[in-house]
């Protein structure tokens, strides 16, 4: 990944994704502000997706070594945790929000 | 095939930004998580089938086992512990972008020990730092939270001296690395996660439990960071984009919280506040005995049934005592009489902001019930009775008029505007902030001394009684 013109398409993207997070976020109130953050929270998981690459990459790189699967399993579930972690108790705040028509 | 997962990862990702946008009224925010889960779901099958094959069984322990801890810890916590909740999923998944670096660099050795590309070597370390930072930070925070562990801030004669070494050697080895092509020895790589996960440590022990949910969302912008960085490392638009949307979230939650403390995020991050020596023994022991008046249960009870408006202002007092449920009760028999009921909340109440709102929904209080600092602000000049219950601090008037208290320019609801005031309290002893309240000495304020929930249940049976 040496090509430069490939990292600003990435840079850009990255800027770009930053810019959109916060006209997104700004709108949100502060007494949805909880549930936010774990949703948040529950989108960086996404970082289980590198944890499995990563995993991937360690079983094709030769070598068997006990101890490097196990910090690539934990990777995956420090990052499966995040996720299904998030989402779940997210889901469990929001139900509890009704309105006044809404019982 | 490539085409169909890249297209896909488009649609996650439209998904995810989707849902951030629903989450933006409380009528669309569950399908806002639901459309996020989605995308997510969509993301994580992309990403096995396309790397289906060698070690599979390991990829399979790890969600699986991630998958049961995440959704049992969801279902058994309970929602006054939510902030320290956030904060442990959020150090897993610092936790899991440092390991990646680690996996990686293994990865590297193994092939040899050709020159890392800059760009990987870059990357990978620096969300490896933010990762650990963000993992060991996450772990602290929870213990000051669950209270396994003091929540005033620990300090020693010359942390910051140390937290700036650790640091310095953090970014030392951090170049080391880079400048080398990850051609460090190995005891350098390890020392470097090492050092980053003692300056994680480091920078929020000197921080007091009460600031703690600043800390978590500011660690929740790290990961996100850790995230981003980790996506160019494998060179993943995905982990890129979700990365900097939630470094994003982060960190406006952040300031957001900063400043309805009146404090600068520099003075929560490095002035240890609430430590022994401060104001807080000396304000609340010195200063003359205030002259409040104090009130029955009964008396209160029926300047409530009689009130056409009752605006009711919770603190984080009312948590403690668990009362919400006796609140809404109240509330429910008051609102039978004809009585228009609504609940003041501040940005800050509860432990978190919002924080309150959910402790309210799961007594089942009607969100529109809940009105915010403007919309409640404009509502107490018309109010019969303000019904105070475990709030201090936001409802100090000092923070309007008196140019010199710490709370001074703090926005706070003007609960002194109510027609009667009615402040439940544990004692006279003073908040948070450790400032004397002048509202309780205002003439149409009334105290009733007990415990929270207790003296709610007492107003409660009055009421009906009448």
């Amino acid at each position: 990944m040496t090509d430069v013109n490939h990292l600003l398409t990435l840079l850009t993207i990255f800027v770009l994704a930053i810019f959109v997070g916060f006209e997104v976020i700004s709108k949100v109130p502060t007494m949805l502000h909880t549930p936010l953050m774990s949703a948040t929270n529950a989108i960086h998981g996404i970082v289980v997706a590198g944890a499995i690459v990563a995993t991937v990459s360690l079983f094709n790189s030769g070598g068997n070594d006990a101890g490097m699967t196990i910090v690539a399993i934990a990777a995956v579930t420090l990052g499966a945790i995040n996720v299904f972690g998030g989402f779940s108790v997210t889901e469990r705040m929001l139900e509890m929000f009704r309105g006044k028509g809404g019982r | 095939m490539t085409i169909v997962f890249q297209l896909l990862d488009l649609v996650a990702i439209a998904l995810f930004i989707l849902g951030l946008h629903f989450l933006n009224a409380p009528s669309t925010a569950r399908l806002g998580n639901r459309l996020a889960a989605i995308g997510m779901f969509i993301a994580l099958v992309v990403v096995l089938v396309q790397t289906m094959g060698v070690g599979w069984w390991a990829i399979a322990i790890g969600i699986v086992l991630g998958g049961a801890i995440g959704v049992f810890a969801a279902i058994r916590v309970k929602m006054t512990a939510m902030p320290q909740m956030v904060a442990l999923y959020n150090g897993a998944g610092g936790g899991a972008a440092a390991l990646i670096g680690v996996v990686e660099y293994v990865v590297f050795l193994r092939s040899g020990g050709a020159a890392l590309d800059p760009i990987v070597s870059v990357s990978l370390v620096v969300s490896m730092i933010i990762g650990s930072i963000s993992f060991a930070g996450s772990i602290i925070a929870f213990l000051k939270l669950q209270e396994l562990m003091t929540g005033r801030p620990i300090t020693y004669p010359g942390h910051q001296v140390v937290n700036a070494i650790v640091a310095l050697s953090v970014v030392a080895l951090a170049v080391w690395f880079v400048a080398s092509a990850g051609a460090l020895p190995v005891w350098g790589f390890f020392l470097l996660l090492a050092a980053a996960l003692a300056l994680g440590v480091l920078f929020v022990m000197p921080i007091g439990g009460a600031d703690m949910p600043v800390v978590i969302s500011l660690l929740n912008s790290f990961t996100g960071l850790a995230v981003a960085v980790a996506g160019f490392e494998i060179d993943s638009e995905l982990l890129i984009i979700c990365g900097a949307l939630v470094g994003a979230s982060g960190t406006i939650l952040t300031v957001d919280m900063s400043k309805a403390m009146n404090r600068s995020l520099t003075n929560v991050l490095f002035g240890a506040f609430g430590s022994a020596g401060g104001s807080e023994p000396a304000a609340a022991a010195g200063g003359a005995p205030q002259n409040v008046r104090s009130v029955s249960a009964d008396d209160v009870a029926v300047m409530l049934a009689y009130a056409s408006k009752v605006m009711i202002v919770p603190g984080y007092g009312m948590a403690v005592a668990q009362a919400q449920h006796s609140v809404k009760a109240l509330a429910d028999q008051l609102e039978k009489r004809g009585v228009k009921v609504f609940y003041a909340i501040h940005p800050v109440a509860g432990r978190m902001p919002g924080h309150m709102n959910v402790l309210l929904a799961e007594a089942n209080v009607p969100y529109d019930e809940l009105l915010d600092l403007d919309e409640a602000n404009a509502e107490f000049p018309t109010t019969d009775v303000a019904l105070v219950i475990g709030a201090n601090d936001v409802t100090n008037p000092a923070a309007r008029s008196v140019k010199s208290s710490p709370i001074y320019g703090m926005p706070i609801l003007d609960v002194d505007k109510a027609k009667n005031v009615i402040v439940l309290k544990r004692s006279m002893r003073s908040g948070f902030a450790g400032i004397d309240n002048p509202l309780y000495e205002l003439p149409n304020t009334a105290m009733l001394f007990g415990d929270a929930k207790a003296s709610v249940d007492a107003l409660t049976a009055a009421v009906k009684a009448l």
